[in-house]
């Protein structure tokens, strides 16, 4: 059967299939709104499509989910992303006296990509990922996650695995969304070890005392290295890599005391942590966090695979096949290996499995399975009104598929942030009782 | 649970209460009547403050023992309450006249820090806590229990901090985003949004805060500007105060006719400073100079000592090599030289440019070669030109940096230090002549040059004085003080 190499050739038919039936929109639009608390915060937001060919468009906004939904549908962007919350409409900014224009909120974002690792990981490269330099994504989202907490008293947090090689960051608190760049600059600044580019061999440089951060995170690198780096990177296992980490040490290592926890110190240097911090610690992008007007990927936005191969190997066959069995049986035919950007789920961590996260094609196949449970369905969708019935077929469809479970963790994650904005009207209307 | 909102308002209260405290943010400004002359007087007296906060900054390291004496030294003794009424309305005088453009404000704010940090340094730690709580800031301070409970936390995370300090000193509670410096470089203690900041510490805080307020109203000054300039008893003394340069002003001619013109080549590469080397070379290779040139270094050479006829010998034989003949030279630039040594027009003595009027007024444009390379050059080309001075790269390189930090004086009172193979120049550059002489100094081994500044000849008409004709005593007053003040001890 024909492999990804037709995923240019599949987008165009699946992705109005998503639009239509999977992509939630409500959820979506309950995030983006924040409970309705500021005017007008989802009609300012900006939106950015990369429509097929390549074609991009900024400054697109919407005034309904309604709305939303039909602009997609109409343009099926390959990619979504999401930008800042303006101050005027950005679909209208060209109207606005120059100057005044300007962006005022937005969530705080982080992005972790796995080809910033390549010069310490050994399985794979540039946007290859697998299953064993995966766990330096897990290492970054439990050190992230734990500070962005702890450290910074943020609530809100959305993870999403970008659909290739990476996750994002989005941290959706209040506070988060009114930093000013200067803000988002010291906090990612605050999270960044991993200091140099190519020139650099040393990357990571700790001197007494070690902040508790610090340590924090070595807790969690620590709990992880073994099994990592010595396993599943061997990076013991040839004499290349075991020089890439004599590299990091002093030329008279052989000559340090080691002390009774077996960490070797000499004047306040701390080899042993450095070198394995450099192996796994975060390696953040700070200009992706500090703009405020930065556009990052959409969570269930598709990552669109750009293959070096786009055309139809059998052109015929295709049309055929797809004159007989219309773009959904073509489905059976083609897959397309465009992962959604889906959230993760922080509790089950340990056992995700990027490569089991759904493709485009597997849940548009999904959708056509057929149900034993439809019959009565239809009923109901008699009695109601043709946008709420499209919207509960919507529901009903998206459960059907593998998309389901991550819909669910994006639910539980606007239930949180309801319940807080609950408590927070509450001890305001407390505050004014009083008086 | 704190309810910021219940605050006593303090109207019409008696002396004490307004002025409660010795320290302020100088959020409300003073809302009495004064006369002119307190106008003026609190006006120059706290820009000469602000001019010795700015001269300590350079010739010692802040807030260090030296520095501090010398600062106690420099503040005034009379009442309490006087200092501190004179204070917030001073503070709000020079506040019109150095809103107006960038260059003005970043000095006038950084002077004000460094006094404002000076200050707050100076207050007992009560009196520091007090003023937190009195400026709104949400600056709690954490419990003996807290702090027992994070106190290892404590000491790894911040500078300086022992287990003692901690039992005896505050610990400050503060939002993250407001310590924004300490939370970049990690060099503070992060629980649940908070920074935890300890009593030594809080002082970069509260004057991120006071400069961010500072900043925010000089803008708003900015605005309102335009109706307090039309008030004529003022504008002309705002002015002023902008431009403002209190010290020797060089304008009396001593060792007049002791540079012979001979002399001139060599001197511009030993004891000139380097805007009017780059003048001199300018001249000497396009036989020419625009106005802003001339002036600049015409009456720097006047400043050390060349007379009128040596001038004008001097201009003519440059200008005459280049495209003006002896003729055109006598009608057009003639003139103009006799008119720097007031012999012409107004017979006004024109006095050479404070190096403070040489980096704000009057920048350089294309064909120009006036003003300060240190703020005028760009980075690449300054480096080039000390390289071919044979500065060594790495002093190239500090004055490279001090000029990235906006420190032009700074930058070229170390270019002086490099060029005379000394470490510490010995005195706060001000003027261009005031580096002549300092240089005639140090190469000739001595004091030798003798400071006579002739009280009675300063002229009235003299546009850098902040006099006025009419008070004679408060002007000789303040004449005594600009005497002490130019005078390096």
């Amino acid at each position: 059967m024909p492999t990804s190499d037709y995923d240019p050739a599949c987008l165009p038919d699946l992705l109005p299939l998503y639009y239509r039936r999977l992509f939630p929109f409500s959820q979506y639009y309950r995030w983006l709104s924040y409970g309705g608390v500021s005017k007008n915060y989802f009609q300012n937001r900006e939106f950015s499509f990369t429509l097929k060919d390549d074609i991009y468009v900024r400054y697109q906004s919407f005034t309904t989910q309604n709305e939303l939904e039909k602009e997609m549908q109409k343009m099926v962007p390959y990619k979504i992303d999401i930008g800042a919350v303006y101050s005027h409409r950005p679909s209208q900014h060209n109207a606005v006296k120059s100057g005044t224009f300007q962006a005022l909120e937005k969530e705080l974002v982080f992005d972790i990509d796995m080809t910033d690792y390549d010069d310490v990981r050994r399985c794979c490269s540039a946007a290859d990922i697998c299953s064993k330099c995966w766990t330096l994504m897990t290492i970054a989202i439990r050190i992230l996650d734990r500070a962005l907490r702890e450290d910074f008293g943020f609530h809100h947090l959305l993870w999403v695995y970008s659909g290739r090689r990476g996750v994002h960051c989005w941290v959706c608190d209040d506070a988060a969304r009114k930093l000013s760049v200067a803000a988002r600059s010291a906090v990612a600044e605050y999270l960044s070890l991993i200091k140099g580019g190519e020139e650099t061999v040393r990357k990571v440089v700790l001197s007494d005392p070690i902040h508790p951060f610090i340590n924090h995170s070595l807790s969690v690198v620590e709990r992880y290295f073994c099994q990592y780096a010595i396993v599943e990177q061997d990076i013991l296992g040839s004499k290349e890599s075991v020089d890439k980490v004599l590299a990091l040490l002093p030329e008279d290592i052989l000559s340090f005391p080691v002390n009774a926890n077996y960490s070797i110190k000499k004047g306040g240097q701390y080899f042993d942590k450095e070198i394995m911090l450099q192996y796994c610690y975060p390696r953040l992008d700070v200009n992706v966090s500090k703009g405020v007007n930065h556009l990052l990927k959409s969570p269930f936005s598709i990552h669109p695979k750009t293959g070096e191969k786009e055309y139809y190997q059998s052109n015929l066959l295709y049309t055929l096949l797809f004159k007989r069995l219309g773009a959904v049986g073509c489905l059976f035919f083609f897959f397309s290996s465009s992962r959604i950007s889906v959230p993760i789920d922080l509790k089950e961590l340990n056992t995700f499995d990027p490569f089991e996260v759904p493709t485009i094609s597997l849940i548009c196949e999904e959708l056509e399975r057929p149900r034993a449970d439809e019959a009565e369905d239809d009923d109901v969708k008699d009695k109601e009104n043709e946008q709420e019935a499209g919207e509960r077929r919507r529901i009903r469809d998206y459960k059907r598929t593998s998309l389901a479970k991550y819909v669910k963790v994006f639910d539980r994650f606007l239930e949180a942030m309801a319940r807080s904005r609950k408590g927070e009207m509450l001890q305001k209307s407390d505050l004014q009782k009083d008086f | 649970m704190q309810f910021p909102g219940r605050r006593k308002k303090l109207i019409g209260s008696s002396q004490n209460d307004l002025y409660d405290h010795c320290l302020q943010f100088y959020g409300q400004p003073p809302l009495e009547n004064i006369s002119l002359t307190e106008f003026e007087t609190f006006a120059v007296e706290r820009l000469k403050l602000l001019k010795t906060v700015e001269n300590l900054g350079v010739s010692c390291v802040k807030n260090s023992e030296q520095y501090t004496k010398k600062l106690d030294a420099e503040i005034s003794r009379i009442s309490e309450y006087e200092k501190r009424r004179k204070d917030h309305i001073s503070h709000f005088i020079l506040r019109l006249a150095y809103c107006q453009t960038e260059d003005l404000r970043r000095w006038f704010i950084q002077q004000e820090m460094d006094l404002f940090r000076y200050r707050f340094n100076d207050l007992h730690s009560k009196h520091k806590t007090d003023f937190l709580h009195k400026n709104n800031l949400k600056y709690e301070t954490v419990s003996a229990e807290e702090k027992k409970s994070l106190q290892d936390k404590l000491i790894a995370s911040s500078y300086g901090l022992s287990g003692t300090k901690v039992e005896e000193h505050d610990v400050y509670k503060v939002p993250f985003q407001d310590a924004l410096d300490l939370v970049r470089t990690r060099k503070v203690y992060l629980l649940a949004g908070n920074a935890y900041i300890p009593h030594h510490e809080i002082v970069t805080i509260v004057l991120n805060d006071f400069r961010t307020r500072l900043s925010k109203a000089l803008a708003m000054t900015a605005r309102s500007l335009p109706a307090v300039q039309s008030d004529e008893r003022l504008q002309p003394l705002l002015s002023h105060l902008s431009h403002a340069y209190v010290g020797q002003d060089y304008s009396i001619q001593k060792n007049i006719g002791k540079i012979s013109l001979e002399q001139i080549d060599a001197l511009s590469g030993k004891s000139f400073p380097l805007c009017m080397r780059h003048l001199h070379k300018a001249l000497r290779e396009n036989h020419h100079l625009r106005h802003g040139g001339r002036m600049q270094y015409g009456l720097f050479l006047k400043g050390i000592g060349l007379s009128l006829e040596q001038a004008l010998q001097f201009w003519r034989s440059e200008f005459v090599k280049g495209k003006v003949d002896a003729d055109k030279f006598d009608k057009a630039y003639a003139y103009s030289v006799r008119h720097m040594f007031g012999k012409e027009g107004k017979r006004t003595d024109y006095t050479p440019y404070s190096c403070m009027k040489v980096i704000l007024s009057n920048p350089p444009s294309q064909g120009d070669y006036h003003g300060c390379p240190f703020r005028h050059s760009d980075p690449e080309l300054l480096k080039q030109k000390l390289q071919n001075y044979k500065v060594s790269p790495s002093g190239t390189n500090q004055i490279l940096e001090l000029v990235k930090g906006m420190h032009y004086q700074l930058a070229c009172q170390k270019y002086f230090e490099l060029t005379h193979n000394v470490e510490d120049a010995g005195f706060s550059l001000n003027h261009p002549n005031q580096y002549f002489t300092e240089s005639q100094k140090l190469l000739s081994g001595g004091r030798d040059i003798k400071k006579e500044v002739d009280m009675s000849q300063r002229s009235q008409e003299n546009p850098a004085s902040v006099t006025r004709p009419s008070q004679a005593n408060s002007k000789q007053i303040f004449l005594d003080e600009i005497q002490e003040l130019s005078d390096p001890s």
